[in-house]
């Protein structure tokens, strides 16, 4: 007997996670954007903004004088603040990914498992801030 | 535009780009698409912004909107996270192609390349036919080994039906070239899994949707990293983009209800049209 998905166990603590993860990504988000809308102490002040937004990525950051990778991380401002709350939105799959993988074990799924470990590497790997466009 | 761009108070285009992603939203649900495909040919080709920051926001407005919806997807059984985890690892991997290989190139001939893309996505869009219960003859063997199958219990009838897949190392090709894409473009990816999942892989029509959303969780995540940390995400354009959208598709959920799907369809065909042929005559530098 075939077990009807949405009655999977894995499949219910996934879901779980993901709906935790995302309501607590998506309200820091607006509370964190609200704070910039408010000029809290931004990085790059608001109003400067319009004559950055139609450069490339590369000439912005030369002129915010933020380097690619996790150096955004490193400046405690609000506008740095909104970046990890989009961090964060973009992490919660591993986090779930991760939350499952011991239940595939438990079952003997290895292949499931070597899958799991492979997507959250795939994952970290994008994070790492290592890959770089070399533009 | 540009001269407009240059007179109006900063506040103007966030404000503006907030009203048209809550009206994206709007029709993006109701359409079938995600809201990546819709955003990012239209904010390119409308709003003063570079093209690296709206496929940044393209990507992370797809993102959130998959992540919203994957919940209810996965509790009502219309996303299998057995298909869907293979097939998210492959598409995630090439996405980080696609966005490394994206953010290298010349503005004006990504510019191109999606304006081409988003007129091939409409040719696609428009001849489609998916198909309800696709007949899957026999399972393939790779199939098998990774237990893609399951029951769908349609809500609307009630009725259980076992369902396998077919042609899967086909699918996991098509998937490849589907994240390079998505990275590439800053689409999402959703108007290209829908047709592999269920014309290739022969996967019912509804577990085809909700899987095809749940993946775009793992090829926007990758793509967006990449995009985050090369500078190609910017708070004041992303983020009123995802609220905006994010709205917008509470309303397109209620709307779907009373609006005739065919009709928003439509509308959404000819703006990707429109959009799609501004990104080209912008990218040949024959409309500025």
């Amino acid at each position: 007997m075939e077990l009807n998905e949405a009655g999977d166990p894995i499949q219910r603590r996934y879901a779980r996670w993901l709906a935790w993860g995302t309501r607590v990504g998506l309200a820091f988000l607006v509370l964190a954007f609200l704070a910039y809308l408010f000029g809290i102490a931004p990085h790059v002040p608001i109003d400067r903004l319009p004559a950055l937004w139609d450069l490339s990525a590369p000439q912005v950051l030369r002129e915010t004088g933020v380097r690619p990778g996790w150096h955004w991380a490193t400046i405690y401002r609000i506008d740095m603040l909104v970046l990890a709350t989009i961090a964060l939105l973009s992490s919660i799959s591993i986090a779930c990914v991760a939350a499952v993988l011991p239940m595939f074990a438990k079952r003997g799924d290895r292949v499931f498992v070597a899958i799991c470990i492979l997507q959250i590497a795939v994952l970290v790997l994008a994070a790492s801030g290592l890959l770089s466009s070399g533009h | 535009m540009a001269e407009i761009a240059g007179t109006a108070p900063w506040w103007i285009w966030p404000a503006a780009l907030f009203v048209a992603c809550f009206l994206l939203g709007i029709i993006a649900v109701p359409a079938g698409v995600g809201g990546g495909v819709l955003f990012v040919p239209i904010v390119a080709g409308f709003f003063p912004f570079h093209l690296d920051f709206v496929r940044g926001a393209g990507l992370l407005v797809a993102l959130s909107g998959a992540l919203a919806a994957g919940p209810r997807l996965l509790e009502g059984g219309l996303a299998s996270l057995r298909l869907a985890l293979p097939l998210g690892l492959i598409a995630s991997a090439s996405s980080i192609v696609g966005a490394l290989v994206g953010l290298a190139l010349p503005a004006a001939a990504v510019q191109v390349a999606l304006g081409i893309a988003i007129l091939g996505i409409v040719a696609v869009m428009a001849s489609v036919k998916n198909s309800e219960h696709p007949f899957v003859e026999r399972p393939d063997a790779l199939s098998q080994a990774l237990g893609m199958h399951g029951i769908f219990t349609d809500g609307a009838t009630g009725r259980s039906t076992p369902w396998h897949v077919h042609r899967t190392p086909l699918g996991i090709v098509l998937f490849v070239g589907v994240g390079m894409l998505a990275g590439l473009f800053g689409l999402g990816a959703g108007w290209a899994n829908l047709p592999v999942l269920n014309l290739v892989m022969g996967v019912p029509l509804k577990v085809s949707a909700g899987t095809s959303s749940f993946i775009l969780t793992f090829v926007d995540s990758s793509a967006a990293w990449i995009y985050l940390n090369q500078g190609a995400v910017l708070p004041i354009i992303a983020a009123p983009s995802i609220i905006g959208m994010m709205l917008g598709a509470r309303i397109g959920a209620k709307v779907l209800h009373v609006v005739r799907a065919i009709v928003i369809r439509r509308l959404v065909l000819a703006l990707l049209l429109f959009a799609g042929a501004r990104a080209l005559l912008k990218g040949l530098g024959i409309w500025n």
